[in-house]
């Protein structure tokens, strides 16, 4: 396994520390005078996505993560297993877990392309684009004449999310999701 | 390795930034010019590179020439060891704008190559040159002249521990709150302490005034004299931190050719230890010493870095034309 060592680090560098696969988010170099040298790193664990800092000394090896991102469609879910298959025409199909969907779980729409991280060949989390599409399933019904003003009120979207929507919106709009915010932001263009 | 991007033959310094850069040579030269220090030009390459355990010489290979055995050659990590042998020589006050080379140093504040202001004061001190030092960067810098603090104080004011009396396996401990326990385990006292200064009295002092350490521990003395106080063995080694950027490093300077040869003789210990090469007795610098090198004071300035601190930049590549990545 290839090993970086901590004047490679660069954010984006996928590594293995205590056993879990992390992201490099940040690395300074550090060092007093005529003294040793160290690397203050903030790493995020892609296993709990909480985020570390960690100092090393500098020139230590931390060993390469076998990490990927690829885009893959969503396919079903068996119940336990969320599946998505491979954009690049290979047809691969991976079988996600649900703790890998669940920061997903309310943006999944069949059809649609998602990012999946694989660990060792294994989905270890998936992520959302940062806009989806989804249909209005339930919303109280719409108010004419409300198009400028504001005010607003709960919808629930086909994935069992529910957004804040304007008073103008009904059930069977397609809306377009801001996936980060979590909000609204417009219909969809059809 | 990734591609260079495009555009990359371009400086990472704006031109106003290069001119900041010539007005600060400028008022350097003007400084020492009013006070009769001498500017010398030392070699960049000498056939011996520096013992310190965390300094890494860049190697340079030659052509093998007549009155230079070997073909070894070493980018100095500062100009020093040539400068002393100038004082030696009767040279008189020196001072040098010299080009350095540290390997393996590259972050906001470091590239391996960098420029230093270094001069030396026959008859001065560390308090007279701390002195001087204010006069120069007060007068570049719009500052209120540095406090003086001592490197015990620093670390009881800022890391809550004393450098000097606390165990090794209490600082140890104390560091497994930035590094794992293995790691921890494995630092000598002085990485320990360097630690600390870096991750918490460096820190602090980003939001404090400027502030000149000194009196570092006896094992930190490098090339200064030291002496008792407070019942331990001190340093005369001072170092200036601006909004926490280390600016400076300032001694008494040793000039007992014996201790320089046993510091010399540890630092290569040291080295040993840790993996790395030995380093070869500079026996110049020794018999320069032997000769009598007048008691003086010196110190080597970070140029680059106070620039970043004269136009407010976070990076060294904003005064740097071609950090080393574009170089």
């Amino acid at each position: 396994m290839a090993s970086h060592s901590t004047n490679e680090f660069r954010s984006g560098l996928k590594v293995l520390l205590d056993g879990d696969p992390c992201v490099i988010l940040e690395n300074e170099f550090v060092k007093p005078g005529k003294g040793q040298a160290f690397n203050r790193v903030k790493l995020r664990n892609l296993n709990t996505n909480r985020v570390w800092d960690r100092t090393f000394k500098s020139g230590e090896n931390l060993e390469s993560a076998d990490v990927m991102d690829l885009e893959m469609e969503y396919l079903y879910s068996d119940g336990e297993f969320w599946h998505f298959m491979l954009t690049d025409g290979s047809f691969e199909q991976y079988p996600a877990d649900e703790k890998a969907v669940a920061d997903v779980l309310k943006w999944l729409k069949e059809q649609d392309v998602y990012t999946v991280t694989l660990y060792n060949d294994a989905p270890l989390s998936v992520s959302a684009p940062n806009f989806v599409e989804l249909e209005v399933v339930d919303t109280d019904p719409g108010m004419k004449g409300d198009t400028a003003q504001g005010g607003s009120k709960p919808a629930t979207l086909s994935t069992g999310a529910v957004v804040n929507v304007p008073l103008f919106i009904n059930v069977g709009e397609l809306l377009k999701i801001d996936t980060r915010s979590g909000e609204y932001v417009s219909r969809a263009k059809t | 390795m990734s591609e260079i991007p495009r555009g990359s033959w371009q400086a990472t310094a704006s031109l106003a930034a290069l001119r900041s850069r010539a007005e600060q040579s400028l008022f350097a030269r003007g400084f020492f010019a009013g006070r009769g220090v001498l500017e010398v030009d030392t070699p960049i390459m000498g056939r011996h590179g520096v013992s310190d355990p965390n300094l890494d010489s860049i190697p340079a290979t030659l052509k093998p020439s007549v009155g230079y055995a070997g073909s070894r050659a070493w980018l100095q990590t500062s100009p020093e060891y040539h400068m002393k042998r100038l004082l030696a020589g009767g040279s008189g006050p020196i001072f040098q704008i010299a080009r350095a080379f540290r390997d393996g140093e590259r972050g906001r504040r470091h590239n391996p190559e960098f420029v230093l202001l270094e001069w030396y004061r026959p008859g001065f001190d560390d308090g007279d040159l701390m002195e001087e030092v204010a006069d120069l960067v007060c007068g570049w810098l719009d500052l209120p002249r540095p406090r003086r603090l001592s490197y015990r104080k620093a670390f009881i004011l800022y890391a809550g521990l004393d450098p000097f009396t606390t165990s090794d396996t209490a600082l140890a401990h104390r560091c497994s709150r930035w590094v794992d326990a293995h790691l921890a385990a494995s630092l000598s006292r002085d990485d320990c302490l360097d630690l600390l200064m870096s991750h918490e009295v460096e820190t602090a002092l980003i939001s404090e005034p400027p502030t000149f350490i000194e009196q570092y521990p006896a094992s930190q003395a490098a090339l200064a004299k030291t002496s008792l106080k407070d019942g331990v063995t001190v340093a005369h080694r001072f170092e200036l931190y601006v909004q926490g950027i280390e600016l400076c490093n300032g001694y008494w300077e040793l000039t007992d050719a014996a201790e320089q040869r046993r510091r010399f003789e540890r630092d290569n210990e040291l080295r040993v230890k840790a993996g790395k090469p030995e380093m070869a007795i500079d026996e110049r610098v020794l018999s320069a010493l032997e000769a009598g090198m007048p008691e003086c004071a010196g110190v080597a300035l970070g140029l680059d870095r106070l620039l970043m601190l004269k136009l407010g930049c976070d990076d060294i590549a904003e005064v740097l034309p071609f950090p080393v990545e574009r170089a």
